[in-house]
């Protein structure tokens, strides 16, 4: 397991690069979303539907004793957009202490320069993802 | 110069056959002198994870609308994304997509907007072309630009506009949304939460046929016999009406639309774009709630 890149990092990586390469490095990270882990994959009831997505994809969100926050997701291969969206999540925020999480930028996706090449509304998926996660977050540090 | 067409014993049975190919014609077919293969799909990554050899993508957000007008490319707009496909005015565009090709269809219906001549759907689009095993490739083809000329996009044959739609009272109308955004449970689809209107329900008269049920499970269209059982028996569509078709915002009815003009052959057929995101939402026109279609409304101006 590589650490996970900040935020600002990944912000970056795609503003440095053409609009149009931008897609290309989205199927990158859309290529290499993790598998589920057994646990979940036989449990699909656990997962959370994202309904703001167009396709279907499910999230659950897990903290350990240390408060740490472990993130799962499935989306299927007819979904690379929404399978990318999720594993740049995936990247930025895995592992991070809870309250990390709760502090992102809830607008953090629109700074990664992928609006133009994706169009406003693929990027609400995102942005719902996003808000999901932090909610789970919420409700399990309580 | 165009190719000539699929003359496959499944599509004969349709009004213009030579609006379809099959994948099968389509695969003896690719690198044609004159053939352009473009991939139009609801996922903008979708092209990118492996796609039909040869094909172009062609993305409906980001490069058919004009993004400041809520309205399709101009003419010059039009011309220049087409020249950068590697289009030429005469070449057969074969179009296909994720979905049983909802996104193929609406790119089909902008070409059409321009007049383009010769645009065929791939039937069962990406998804049968993949069940069947068939090549994909993610390498992009290398496009050599055209030049395709500047024509001016004609709005009247088939788009309709929120008043045509007024003025069409008395005529058939199709909704081709879900039953819950018929009868106004919902003012979105599920998933789509962004393209709500203020009010839920359906344009007064309209039957509600589904988009989806023109479609096969491998993502064909039905047969002949299958689409006039379901827009003709029990939609009450007649041989000559004169037809409009909405949805959403447009991209559902375009398949819809290319079932009742080149499957059933219907001459007159116009899709509104504008679709339930400007009817749902706007001042003084009347709709009707629930499941029954409602009756023709008494306009006060």
């Amino acid at each position: 397991m590589t650490s996970p890149q900040s935020i600002p990092a990944l912000i970056a990586d795609f503003n440095d690069l053409p609009i149009k390469d931008r897609l290309d490095l989205l199927l990158e990270f859309s290529d290499n979303l993790p598998p589920l882990p057994p646990r979940y994959a036989d449990h699909p009831d656990l997962l959370e539907r994202v309904e703001e997505c167009q396709a279907p994809v499910f999230l659950f969100v897990e903290i350990d004793e240390s408060k740490h926050v472990h993130l799962f997701f499935s989306a299927p291969p007819e979904a690379p957009t929404t399978r990318g969206f999720a594993s740049v999540l995936h990247e930025a925020l895995d592992g991070l202490p809870a309250q990390k999480i709760l502090d992102v930028d809830p607008n953090f996706p629109d700074e990664l320069g992928l609006t133009a090449a994706v169009s406003p509304l693929r990027m609400n998926g995102m942005r719902a993802m996003l808000a999901r996660i932090k909610r789970q977050t919420r409700e399990k540090l309580a | 110069m165009p190719v000539p067409f699929d003359p496959s014993e499944s599509l004969r049975e349709y009004a213009h056959p030579e609006a379809l190919v099959t994948t099968e014609w389509l695969a003896n077919n690719l690198g044609s002198q004159g053939l352009v293969v473009l991939e139009s799909d609801e996922d903008v990554l979708l092209y990118q994870t492996g796609h039909i050899p040869t094909a172009v993508k062609i993305d409906w957000f980001t490069e058919l609308n004009d993004d400041t007008l809520r309205d399709y490319l101009d003419g010059a707009d039009f011309a220049a994304l087409l020249s950068a496909k590697g289009v030429k005015r005469d070449d057969t565009v074969v179009i296909y997509g994720d979905k049983s090709n909802w996104w193929a269809s609406y790119a089909l219906w902008v070409f059409k907007l321009f007049g383009h001549e010769d645009v065929r759907l791939l039937n069962g689009g990406r998804d049968k072309w993949i069940a069947e095993g068939r090549e994909l490739t993610r390498e992009v083809p290398v496009v050599e630009p055209t030049e395709y000329p500047i024509v001016e996009r004609h709005d009247t044959q088939i788009r309709a506009f929120r008043d045509d739609v007024m003025k069409h009272f008395g005529n058939p109308l199709i909704d081709v949304r879900s039953p819950q955004e018929y009868t106004g449970e919902r003012t979105h689809m599920p998933d789509y939460p962004e393209e709500g209107a203020l009010r839920g329900g359906h344009i007064p008269t309209a039957a509600s046929v589904p988009w989806a049920r023109a479609a096969n499970e491998d993502k064909t269209f039905k047969s002949l016999a299958d689409l006039q059982q379901i827009y003709l028996e029990e939609a009450g569509l007649k041989p000559g009406d004169d037809v409009i078709a909405y949805c959403r915002i447009g991209e559902r009815s375009s398949h819809t639309w290319f079932v009742l003009k080149y499957l059933l052959g219907f001459y007159s057929v116009r899709n509104y774009d504008g679709s339930w995101t400007e009817w749902g939402s706007s001042v003084a026109v009347p709709i009707v709630k629930g499941p029954e279609r409602g009756e023709v409304p008494v306009l006060k101006r």
